[in-house]
């Protein structure tokens, strides 16, 4: 049984930070001076620190947004944007990662998910990625997996020809402000034929107060290639303002498969402002499964431009709003191809005066023939005091198009309730297996690891929700 | 063992039960019957707890213990079950684990119980499916989705079995099958009788009395418990109707 992996986990192992003494040597808030010294920290090419001092312009001109939350009590001078702690980067074996640093890594279960699930493993602490490594018999098959600040030396064309091409910088404020100060994160090159029947995974965390992580990924599948990445994250709850502005790009040829599965559970005190973004050619599909259960702020809206003819996007999405939490999330598909198709399916719980916003967009664009979309909203509201927004936005310009969008909210049915517990089951268990069982249809879409992971956290944010 | 005196129940600030006074002992049999919207589920239903009802009684007890202050899954655990008219369905919830969860709850407060893994509980409950007539697949499933009515009805007698209670209360377990499921049905409840546990058992029909011989049969109109005898009365109710009580 492999349930072991991340059945302990629990909320020490998330809030437990190691030493951060390193944070010192960087200073707070933003400027040319920073860019510059980023730059050269990681010895990059000369347009790289052209790229992000011009990225730096586009952010100081460019507004908040005026939609969606808040971002007032965001003190953009309060965050530490680079910072590394005393570790080599990129070490091809855990021994060399710091004790601390793979203490923590290993209580996350990641260690042990790669020796038993994974083909290969990347894991960012703070700025800098620590561990990075891929098995040799994909390496074998010529599939790249690598720190981005790697591959832009390894690899300089591959990277340059796809870096922030589906996210321009101007896409939106945090966007750019990525584009400025973005460091390590993962590259993924998947060549032609080649299909990954093991999942890779990254994990990203945070350890000292006050941080900001802005990891790139970039992913390229080339035709009939096939493969799944999963996005994992987490960090301590200090008190103060943590932000995270990554930016994920993933470029998948014809023909192929692309799965994107990401576990965010960052502390309550991070604004998660992400941005991922896939574009898809002929007949290839891409998947998005998301579960956010962290951060106070979120807003992230994975997009799929369907570019190619007949290709599809599933879009299946958890966000849970626990006390004092925003999650501001969504899916944005675009279809502009003809006999393009995709499916949503978002569900998000609300308790304890939590607000979950569903938050999407559906574009077809004119003359696409035969074009085929269905988006369910499921809101589950566990309590009186918590709340669920849907904003769903339609933008069809074509007429040969099947569009069916369903949205629901509700409480937990009392005669459900009823029923379990009328069968000895305690109030607090049957509330559990009622909210696991709403967002069962996306958990069961992920490898029974992180099935048991994602059903563990909503387990810790569902604990004290009997009165 | 169940004991009601001047039992009164109302739901949304409206009487549907009043003044019922029942006693049930060990090893008895009781059949409740009464025209259609007469209390009969909403008996069953508030002695196992719903939320929906609110419950005023000098007496409501289960084997000496006063039930009123007592959640359902307490009275579970106390050695009540009830198979309710219309099982709900709870899409999401995987059949065998809710089995694994009800009976790890029922036995939770014997000391030396340890719970049981889905893995185990699996075997035990493979023989009860054969003797149902119900195919393994359906711990595959969730929770009484997409049952037929008759499944649904199985189903809550494969839980009887399992968690094996002291008192069940059957909510019309009897409606709405077909003879095979019918017969199926009444050897379970019967099978249960014979290990001398209490029942009682709401029901239009006699026919599932062949299975069960009840030593006792009430009579609910209007909300009130208005008469009780044996098994004749029975009889004579499926001939004659409610009018002449």
């Amino acid at each position: 049984m492999n349930d072991a992996i991340f059945a302990g986990l629990d909320r020490e192992v998330f809030d437990k930070h190691n030493d951060y003494a390193y944070q010192d040597q960087f200073d707070k808030g933003l400027n040319e001076q920073l860019i510059r010294s980023i730059s050269k920290d990681k010895e990059e090419p000369e347009w790289m620190l052209e790229f992000r001092l011009k990225a730096l312009q586009e952010f100081r001109e460019l507004k908040f947004p005026k939609w969606g939350p808040d971002l007032q009590d965001l003190d953009l001078e309060q965050i530490t944007y680079f910072a590394k702690a005393d570790a080599n980067k990129n070490a091809k074996s855990w021994d060399e990662v710091p004790d601390d640093i793979k203490e923590t890594f290993e209580k996350l279960g990641i260690p042990e998910a790669e020796r038993k699930v994974l083909a290969g493993v990347g894991a960012q602490y703070e700025s800098e990625v620590v561990y990075h490594k891929l098995k040799e018999e994909w390496e074998g098959q010529g599939v790249i997996f690598e720190d981005c600040d790697i591959a832009i030396k390894k690899y300089p064309e591959l990277f340059k020809k796809h870096f922030m091409k589906c996210v321009p910088v101007r896409d939106h404020k945090f966007a750019a402000l990525h584009a400025a100060v973005w460091s390590g994160g993962t590259f993924l090159y998947v060549p032609k034929g080649v299909k990954l029947t093991e999942p890779l995974q990254a994990y990203f965390r945070m350890n000292a107060p006050g941080q900001g992580q802005f990891e790139h990924t970039l992913i390229i599948i080339e035709d009939e290639a096939e493969a799944h990445y999963i996005e994992g994250c987490s960090a301590p709850k200090y008190g103060e303002n943590a932000l995270h502005a990554g930016c994920v790009e993933i470029f998948v040829g014809k023909n192929a498969k692309m799965r994107y599965s990401s576990v965010e559970n960052w502390s309550k005190d991070t604004y998660n402002l992400n941005t991922k973004r896939a574009v898809v050619a002929e007949n290839s599909t891409m998947e998005w499964v998301g579960g956010n259960m962290g951060s106070g702020v979120t807003m992230l809206y994975p997009c799929t431009i369907l570019k190619g003819r007949g290709a599809h996007a599933d879009h299946l999405g958890i966000a849970f709003a626990n006390e004092g939490q925003l999650q501001d999330t969504g899916a944005k598909v675009i279809c502009a191809a003809d006999d393009t198709s995709c499916n949503v399916v978002m569900k998000s719980l609300s308790k304890a005066g939590g607000i979950s916003v569903y938050r999407g967009l559906l574009k077809v664009m004119p003359n696409c023939k035969n074009v085929a979309c269905r988006v369910e909203c499921d809101a589950l509201i566990l309590d009186e005091i918590s709340r669920s927004d849907t904003i769903p936005d339609m933008q069809i310009l074509s007429d040969d198009v099947s569009i069916a969008h369903e949205a629901r909210a509700g409480k937990i049915n009392e005669d459900d309730l009823f029923y379990l517990m009328s069968k000895g089951i305690e109030e607090e268990t049957a509330m559990a297996m009622i909210v696991n069982g709403f967002i069962d249809p996306i958990v069961r879409e992920l490898p029974m690891e992180y099935a048991v992971e994602m059903n563990r956290l909503i387990e810790l944010e569902m604990e004290g929700s009997v009165g | 063992m169940l004991s009601l005196k001047n039992l009164s129940v109302s739901a949304d600030s409206k009487q549907i039960l009043q003044d019922i006074n029942l006693e049930i002992g060990p090893s008895e049999i009781h059949c409740v019957m009464g025209p259609n919207g007469s209390g009969k589920s909403t008996l069953v239903n508030s002695l196992m707890g719903h939320p929906k009802y609110s419950v005023d009684a000098e007496q409501m007890s289960f084997q000496g213990k006063d039930l009123q202050e007592l959640e359902p899954f307490e009275r579970a655990r106390l050695g009540i079950f009830l198979a309710q008219q219309y099982p709900k369905e709870i899409p999401g919830v995987n059949f065998l684990n809710f089995l694994t969860a009800a009976f790890n709850g029922c036995h939770s407060e014997i000391e030396s119980f340890k719970p049981m893994k889905a893995f185990k509980m699996k075997k035990k409950i493979m023989p009860l499916l054969e003797d149902l007539n119900l195919n393994p697949d359906f711990l595959k499933r969730y929770l009484n989705h997409g049952f037929s009515g008759g499944e649904k009805k199985k189903a809550e007698i494969l839980q009887l079995q399992l968690l094996d209670p002291n008192l069940a209360l059957l909510d019309e377990t009897d409606s709405g099958l077909d003879v095979d499921a019918l017969r199926i049905v009444g050897e379970g409840v019967s099978k249960f009788v014979n290990s001398e546990k209490s029942v009682l058992i709401v029901t239009h029909y006699q026919r599932i009395l062949e299975y069960l011989k009840p030593d006792f049969v009430h009579i609910i109109k209007d909300g009130r418990l208005v008469k009780s005898g044996g098994a004749d009365l029975a009889r004579k109710i499926e001939k004659e109707g409610f009018n002449w009580v």
